[in-house]
């Protein structure tokens, strides 16, 4: 699928530092490098293995005070790093757009969805209040909600988690993005409807041909969703995996992830854990 | 805590109906635990498992229905400070159950205060090696604890009291993976060392079906099926809805044409 010669996103020695306590600077993020085609990439890894700062860093959210460095950051031609905050603005939720974990705290609380999704669409294309008022209907259409029409009059506290995630969606992808950056963008939803919501997903991105970048802590569902999965751990990633090969991978931290969960049918007491070694930080 | 203990006790419920304003949250939920047995429940939210644990601790108002320690010879009534000493609760977010401000030693002291429980120093240095920690963790504050550190110290909270039920409501899904295997072998291991009940909620069925031998899943307030662990992973099931959630369970699929 992808193109070697013409990547949508080249990231090379990406580092992502915030200032220490005792001074000087601590890295979460250390010398990840990957391309990316119009695919679909996991990462994977624990809280604190820097995988939802890297998604950040590709979008220019590192939070203030955090330094980014890279040999490379490229997206679709432009280098990232040297755009002017107002070019990165214009390619945030536009050429690249970024689902978060949580609706409750993604949406805006006190505008109706309807309204958010507009707002985002006539930030990044000149149209009428009236022709983007009915993209956005299409849009929450498209991510199967029954009644478009009332969800977008509705606030976020009126709609159920996964509801407000498809709502996200929808306002992720009107604009048409080439990449989208999913951080966990099902976790906090229970899980028959997570995979309502990771189906709706996965047909829209497959019919729009978009990369995908898929950041999650559950290496199972990454890798049934995903072509191939970058393993981190301690700011670094330690293996890149095949999906299809995954019960192939061959460092004991990928091994680790897979083994620790418990699973339906196949009882293991005590559960296998992970035995973290100091020279995988290295 | 490695005191012998008496008799331990089960539970039992009744009828159980919960009412919030004209929200009907669980409605007519009746199950026994036998003493020494762990039992699941498994819902999504709003299904009202988590409101069960709460109806049976008294942290939810009952409107009918009852709730009893049965098997041992020393069952106290609900909501006495007996039974609040016997059926302990670990809670799901280890990041808002433990006190900012206050270090582990005072967190630990604070149950043995109020049931008047002496000798408290022996107590609190044999509950942090129970859950693997060491006394090493006495003065430190949550912040200063990882997530599973912290869900540790509040099974500790728990234990310190020698309950014979524990109440376990997601005890493990605010956590990574590869700890929540380390927090589920430590439950595992401490209700073989103590011969604890266990009554747990969860959403996760691998997760239940590894602790637990018997489930009622739940839906709107009420149960649809009681199901034993060993069926479930044989995927023996009836219900529609426990077909749903043992799909989502083995993960995405791909729709195919």
């Amino acid at each position: 699928m992808a193109s070697p010669m013409n990547p949508l996103l080249t990231v090379d020695n990406l580092r992502v530092a915030y200032p220490a306590r005792e001074g000087g600077f601590n890295e979460v993020v250390r010398g990840v490098s990957f391309t990316l085609g119009r695919e679909r990439l996991g990462i994977v890894g624990e809280s604190g293995s820097g995988k939802s700062q890297t998604g950040r860093a590709i979008l220019g959210l590192t939070a203030p005070g955090g330094r980014v460095t890279a040999d490379t950051l490229h997206f679709a031609g432009l280098d990232v790093l040297t755009l002017t905050p107002r070019e990165r603005r214009s390619l945030r939720g536009g050429r690249i757009a970024m689902i978060l974990q949580d609706p409750k705290f993604s949406l805006n609380p006190v505008m109706p969805i309807g309204e958010q999704i507009v707002e985002t669409l006539r930030a990044h294309r000149k149209m009428s209040q009236r022709i983007a008022r009915e993209r956005a209907l299409e849009a929450l259409a498209a991510v199967q909600i029954d009644d478009p029409e009332r969800v977008y009059a509705l606030h976020a506290h009126e709609v159920s988690g996964g509801m407000g995630q498809r709502a996200m969606i929808a306002m992720m992808l009107i604009a048409e993005p080439e990449l989208l950056i999913a951080d966990e963008p099902t976790s906090a939803l229970d899980v028959t409807v997570q995979l309502q919501v990771l189906a709706i997903l996965d047909k829209l991105v497959a019919e729009r041909g978009m990369g995908l970048i898929f950041i999650s802590h559950d290496l199972r569902l990454v890798s049934s969703f995903c072509n191939r999965v970058l393993v981190m751990y301690a700011g670094r990633v330690v293996e890149e995996v095949a999906a299809s090969e995954l019960h192939r991978a061959r460092h004991p931290y990928t091994q680790g992830l897979l083994n620790c969960l418990p699973q339906l049918g196949a009882a293991r007491h005590p559960l296998p854990t992970l035995d973290r070694r100091p020279e995988w930080a290295l | 805590m490695s005191a012998p203990r008496g008799a331990q006790a089960g539970l039992s419920l009744r009828h159980l109906r919960v009412v919030f304003d004209a929200f009907v949250a669980v409605d007519d939920v009746s199950f026994d635990i036998a003493p020494g047995g762990s039992f699941g429940i498994v819902g999504e939210s709003g299904s009202g498992k988590s409101t069960v644990l709460r109806a049976i601790c008294g942290l939810a108002p009952l409107a009918a229905g009852n709730v009893a320690l049965t098997g041992g010879v020393d069952t106290a009534a609900p909501a006495s400070k007996a039974f609040r000493r016997q059926v302990q609760m670990v809670f799901q977010d280890p990041y808002a159950s433990l006190h900012p401000r206050q270090t582990v030693d005072r967190l630990l002291a604070e149950p043995l205060a109020i049931h008047g429980i002496g000798d408290a120093e022996a107590r609190i240095e044999l509950a942090l090696d129970e859950v693997g920690l060491g006394t090493g963790f006495r003065f430190r504050y949550p912040h200063q604890l990882s997530g599973g550190q912290r869900q540790r110290i509040a099974i500790a909270r728990a234990l310190i009291l020698e309950p014979q039920v524990l109440l376990l409501d997601e005890p493990t899904s605010a956590l990574d993976a590869s700890v929540q295997a380390e927090v589920l072998n430590l439950l595992e291991a401490l209700r073989e060392r103590h011969g604890l009940t266990f009554l747990m909620v969860s959403h996760d069925l691998a997760v239940v079906t590894h602790l637990c031998q018997h489930l009622m899943v739940m839906q709107r307030g009420r149960a649809v099926e009681f199901v034993a662990a060993a069926d479930l992973a044989a995927e023996r099931v009836a219900a529609d809805y426990t077909q749903s959630l043992m799909r989502a369970s083995a993960g995405f699929r791909r729709a195919t044409g």
